[in-house]
Formats: C-alpha cells, structure tokens, sequence
C-alpha cells in the first residue's frame, strides 16, 4: 500500500475575488480520480470511530470502500440506509467536529475528508439523472403529520414512510426545507440539491403540504383526530436582538430576515425578484456563528465594500466552523473582535448611520467553558454603517406551544422532548431538532429526527406511551 | 428543479375592482375560511416572483369554503394580484394569522375604515354587533366615488357615518375629523376600532387619546414569513418590542410608538419605484 498523503486531496473551489460577485457555489466539488484519491486515504479501521462520531451512524468506512473500488452505486446506496440528505451533509455538517475529528489519519495528519467524499457521492447519484426508488413497503395503515420541513422532519419522514406509514408534511412558508431554505445561502448550499432531495421523499410517497401554519390553520389536537402520531420539527424560530437603543431603525435586520429575504425571497435577483434588501455599502454583522459568516458573506455579493463582523469575544471563541471563517476572511471579511454594539445611531429619517460599540476583554471562562466577555470602560467607538444584521442566536420557535396549552415547554420555550425516542409530554407528539434544543446544527436535527422516527415507530406498533 | 408547490396553489374565484386601485378578491381556501376570526389576515404571493404580502381577512364562508379580503393596489405584488382573474391560481396563500379582535360587549364601538380597511371593519361589525354593541361604523374616502360596501356596512353596523374629503358625501374632512366633532358633541363611545392606512390611524389614536378611551389599531407594517420567525414587523408598544404578525396586529392605539412604525413602513420607497418600472 502506498503511503498515505499527509493532506486531503483539495478540493478545487471559485477564486475568492469571483465568487463575491455570484451567487453560486464556492466549492466545485471532487471529480471522480479526486474521490477514489482520497477514499485511498482511509485505511479501513477494524473499530471505526468516524461512525460513533456521527450522529445519524453512517457506514463511513464502508461507503469510502465502494468509492474506493470505484463502486458508486453501491457507495450512495449504502451512505443512503443512513442518511437521506448526503448532499446536504456533505456540505454544511461540522465534520471537524464529528466524524473526522475522530479520524485516526487524523491523529498525525489532515483526516481523511469524510464530508468531501459524502457529498461527492450524493452529487455523482444526481448527474446518473433519475433517481432509483426502492420497492414500497408494506402499508402499516398507520398516518403520521410532520409539522416543519427542515432537516430534523426531512429524517423522520424519510425513515416512518420507509417502514411503511402514511406520511403527511405540514410546512409554514411557501417552500420546503426550513433552514436549508430559507438560512443557508445558495453559494453554500443550492437549493436545487435541497429541493430534490424532498422531490425524493414525495417519489417514495409522502404528501407535501406548504403555506400551512400549523397552529393557526389547524391545532395540534385537529391533528392527533387525523393522524395516530404527530412530529414537531418547527425548528428556532424566533430571532433575539441585542436589545440596545436604536435597534429598531431602518436599515437593521435580524439574521433571520436579512438571509430569508436573501435566499428563500430571492432578493439578490431584485428587481425581477419583487423583495428588496438594503444593499449598504457597509454592513456590520453582529455575531460569531455560521450565521453570521453566512450573512457578511451574502452583504459582499449584494455589493457591499466593506463587512465587518463585530464580535464579543476573539478569533479563537467563534462557534462558527473554521471553513467558514477561512471562505469569509478570504472574501475580504474584516474581523472586529472583542466588540459589542451598546447603541445604533440613525439620521432624521429613522436608518441607521453609526453602530456605537463597547470595547470588551476576556475574563474568567464561563459556564460554556469560553472567557467571558468584559467591557472596557469609557473605550466605546463608533463605526458609520448602512446596515447591521443581528445574528446572536434564535429560540425555539413559540407559535406551537403557545397554541398547545398542554405540551410542556423549558426555561427557553423549548418543547420538552425525550432525547432517546422525541416522546414530548402529550401522547401521540413527538419533537426534535431546535424546537427541542434550542439553536443547534443541521446534522444535529436529523440525529434527533432518526431516533424520533424509531420512537414513532416504535409507539404505533405497540401503543404504549 | 422539482416543481414542490404545484399541490398547494389557491384558486381565485372572483376578483373585481371595487373603486379605483382597490380590489376585492374572493380565493377557494377551505381551511382558513374554518378558522378565519375578525381581524386575522392572511399572507399572498401572487406569482412566484411577487413578495410575501399580508392582507387583511374581511369576509369568509365555512360552507363554500371561500374566503375575501379588500386590498390596495399599491406595491409591484398588489398590482400582480390586480391583474388576476377568476381561475387564476395564487402562488402561495397562508392563514389565518395574527390574533383575532377581542371581542366582547363594550356599549358603543365605533369602528373606523378607510383604504382596505373599509372591508377589514366589516366582520368586526357583525360579529360587535352580534355580541350586543351599538356599533357606529365610520367610513371615510377622498370622494363618493371612492367609498364602498356601503350596503354591507350598513347593514352589519347599528349606523355609518361617512367623512370624504371632498365633502360629496357625509362630512367634508376626515373620519378622525368627524370622530372628534361627536367626541366634543359628547356622544359616548366605550370602545374604538380603526383599521386603514397608518396616518389614519395615527389621527384616531391623537383624538381618542385625551377622552381615554381604549382605542384599538390594526397595525399593517412589512411582514415577510408571518410567523414570529424573521422581526421585520417589529414595532415598539410601551416600550416593547413587539412582532406584529404573531403579538398582534392589533395593539392599543395610545401605546404605539407612531414615529418607528411610520418610517419603518417607508424603508422599501425606493425600491418598490425601481420595482414597478421592470
């Protein structure tokens, strides 16, 4: 066997200078040589760790053999048992954190790319054209709702009409996909790849409803009339603001809004496109997430010429994934660190003109683990700006529980949920995702969408609550 | 791309122009004419490039299954929805949403319409009067020609009094104009209502605020998921920050902070002229 490469094979991306004037993909993604190249770098451990490090326990080594032998069929097939949405994991999935973290290549070398090759495998099945679609299953004669389209409803759905339920999705917007949607940017994420994995839950028969609050058009105790099971994947959806003077002036936006109006609205299109977005020419985004890069980086192909990130603490304290932070400094990023917004300024009109900030410093770790934050007395500053996007985090979005007395929430209006089987506190509702947890990731939803499913699944066979 | 909304479009069964740029539309919606309550609105992207547009719910019908409202045309996305007929299918219609009227025996209402509000105040009329109100219904237009519903109105309402600027029916002026001349006059009223453009509203709240009496509006600010998800519609109540899509939109009229609603409306001035000129 040769010796493995040190490094992982590159992964060829657009040029930083002509992709903040797109909207489309940063990263290309591998070619086929690519792949097997790397699949080469995986030396088929005995007591994989990578499958523990996942939280939907994919096949890693087994699907990284096939692209190895360059068996690609057999390779999507198998990362698909586990995972219904590969191309989407591939992508936006903190592997650092998970899978590859515990990657023994890793250990004196890069790990093998485990993402890279998961989402080289999805794009390969979409370019064959038509999508095989399994045998139908035996029909349970059981009906299971989906309340919320997004990553952690996506799972449940895929895994209950697999074992043969009826399987009806309710979603609140006018398209499908939650976060993936109307959050994650298209040069990140197409929506293309999204839309066409939930064509593929419609093929394997789940129906399909959008425009439909649930909550509003129907209440969850309508629904347990028609359905044996309900899940609630309705996600984080409440934006929290900083709650300093001045927030509420023209030109301020929560995450939410700004990459809603962005991506699921389709305003960089604008005018054919009818929702506008400011297009400052200096935009300040507050936060240090994956949310927040996602914003500064979609301000500078709106055109703006300078965004800064203004964040409270340092490089080293972000959330965000070190991927992200590399694409967004390499787009020309600024990085105001140690920094607060105490106040917004605007002119006679009402828009915003200035973001006042507080000076901080880092004091003792807190409950996180992080150094806290602390301000430096009287060195406030002041930055002119045309737009500020507020990305500090989301609750759990209110609308479900406040229409349904009876489900127990959390200090953080989170839906109490069993983390092993989603069993919420009302018989026959399960929850998962950010609904349950507050804010968390993509891949963390669908872990909790396939041991809801199981728990579902297991409920309508036997009953027992 | 996977066409995923195919299954969920809203047939129109009657649109017409009730006056000049304001337009009536009835829409096959079952579901939301079921749960549909007075001051609900619902949001419609005419096509898939208009915008999220929330309008208020006037008229439903459980058994038929349809639902109407009145709006304005005024942006890029209510001029799509003008040139819809019947059989045209809506890209995307969402209700109910927002919290209904409260509605209980007050005494005397009086609710006051102009624009599209002229239908948003007809179901609360109904169902006010239903409840036992003596409801008094202002309507107000810049001329005749511009009011409308007036025989709906009149019948749902204990009486209508109309304000035109012009002066060719009712009152010469405004409804807040008439308002304050039968609040000076000492007529009694224990409870308000207005619904219409936002300086309208404004000039209620000014002349209710001194006779204190609890003065509810219907607040119309940029709205875009209509779920609490996004805080485009947030405006300021006693110092608080509220969401109007899901903590209203109807909030009391003498805790509003006017100047933070007024010019939050007007932050897509210029985008909406681009808009309309493509």
């Amino acid at each position: 066997m040769a010796k493995v490469s040190a490094k992982k094979t590159p992964m060829r991306e657009q040029p930083p200078k002509e992709r903040i004037h797109n909207y489309d993909e940063v990263p290309f993604g591998y070619s086929p040589e690519e792949a097997i190249l790397e699949a080469q770098r995986c030396i088929q451990c005995k007591k994989p760790g990578c499958i523990a490090g996942c939280p939907v326990e994919i096949d890693i080594p087994g699907f990284i053999k096939h692209i190895a032998e360059k068996n690609f069929k057999e390779g999507i097939n198998l990362l698909k048992e586990q995972n219904i949405l590969p191309a989407v994991c591939g992508r936006v999935c903190p592997q650092e954190e998970q899978c590859e973290k515990v990657c023994v290549i890793g250990v004196k070398n890069e790990p093998v790319a485990i993402g890279r090759l998961e989402r080289f495998l999805a794009d390969w099945e979409r370019e064959q054209g038509e999508i095989e679609i399994p045998p139908k299953p035996k029909p349970s004669r059981k009906k299971v709702a989906i309340v919320g389209v997004g990553p952690a409803g996506i799972t449940v759905a895929a895994d209950v009409v697999r074992w043969g339920h009826k399987v009806d999705m309710f979603e609140a917007l006018h398209q499908p996909g939650g976060v993936l949607v109307y959050g994650i940017p298209e040069f990140r994420l197409p929506k293309e790849i999204v839309f066409r994995e939930i064509d593929y839950l419609r093929k394997l028969g789940v129906r399909l409803f959008t425009d439909s609050v649930i909550g509003m058009v129907k209440s969850i105790d309508e629904l347990l009339k028609e359905y044996h099971a309900i899940f609630l994947g309705t996600g984080a959806g409440l934006p929290w603001f900083l709650e300093v003077p001045g927030e509420n002036l023209n030109g301020i936006y929560s995450a939410n809004e700004y990459l809603t109006r962005a991506n699921l609205m389709k305003a960089y299109l604008f005018p054919k496109y009818k929702t506008p977005i400011v297009k400052g020419k200096r935009v300040v985004t507050v936060g240090g997430g994956n949310v927040a890069m996602d914003c500064a980086r979609t301000a500078l192909r709106l055109g703006a010429e300078k965004s800064v990130i203004v964040y409270r603490r340092t490089r080293k304290e972000m959330p965000a994934r070190d991927e992200e932070i590399h694409h967004a400094e390499e787009e020309g990023v600024i990085f105001q660190f140690l920094s607060n917004p105490a106040a917004f300024h605007g002119d006679k009109r009402n828009w915003v003109r200035e973001v006042e900030c507080i000076r901080m410093k880092l004091g003792e770790p807190d409950d996180s683990g992080r150094r806290r934050p602390v301000p430096i007395p009287d060195a406030n500053f002041r930055m002119p700006i045309d737009v500020a996007i507020i990305a500090i985090g989301n609750s759990p979005n209110p609308l479900i529980p406040s229409t349904t007395p009876d489900i127990e929430t959390g200090k953080w209006g989170n839906i109490i949920a069993d983390p092993e089987t989603g069993k919420t506190s009302k018989k026959g509702v399960f929850a998962g995702g950010d609904v349950a947890t507050g804010a968390a990731t993509v891949i963390l939803a669908m872990g909790a969408g396939k041991k809801a499913a199981r728990g579902i699944d297991e409920f309508l066979q036997t009953g027992v609550w | 791309m996977p066409n995923l909304k195919k299954h969920s479009m809203t047939e129109i069964i009657e649109r017409k122009q009730l006056v000049p740029n304001v337009h009536t539309c009835t829409i096959h919606a079952p579901d939301i004419a079921k749960k549909a309550l007075p001051g609900q609105f619902i949001i419609i992207i005419p096509d898939e490039y208009s915008e999220r547009t929330p309008i208020t719910i006037a008229d439903w019908d459980k058994k038929a299954g349809t639902v109407t409202f009145v709006f304005l045309e005024i942006g890029s996305s209510t001029h799509r929805l003008a040139e819809m007929q019947p059989g045209d299918k809506i890209y995307s219609c969402t209700g109910p949403l927002g919290q209904p009227f409260k509605l209980d025996k007050y005494g005397t209402v009086a609710l006051v319409g102009g624009c599209y509000g002229i239908g948003g105040i007809y179901h609360a009329a109904k169902a006010l009067k239903k409840l036992g109100n003596k409801v008094i219904s202002f309507s107000e237009a810049r001329s005749k020609f511009l009011l409308y519903w007036n025989e709906k109105l009149e019948e749902a309402s204990n009486e209508v009094r109309y304000a035109t600027t012009d002066g060719s029916k009712g009152i010469k002026g405004h409804a807040w104009d008439l308002l304050q001349q039968n609040l000076k006059e000492k007529e009694k009223i224990n409870y308000i209502i207005a619904i219409g453009c936002t300086f309208m509203m404004y000039k209620v709240a000014e002349v209710t605020e001194p006779y204190g009496i609890p003065t509810i509006v219907s607040m119309n600010p940029v709205m875009i998921d209509g779920t609490g998800m996004c805080g485009a519609c947030r405006i300021v109540v006693d110092n608080q920050t509220k969401f109007a899509c899901v903590d209203g939109p109807h909030f009391d009229a003498h805790k509003i902070d006017w100047n933070i609603i007024m010019s939050r409306r007007k932050a897509y001035l210029e985008e909406e002229i681009i808009s309309q000129e493509r």
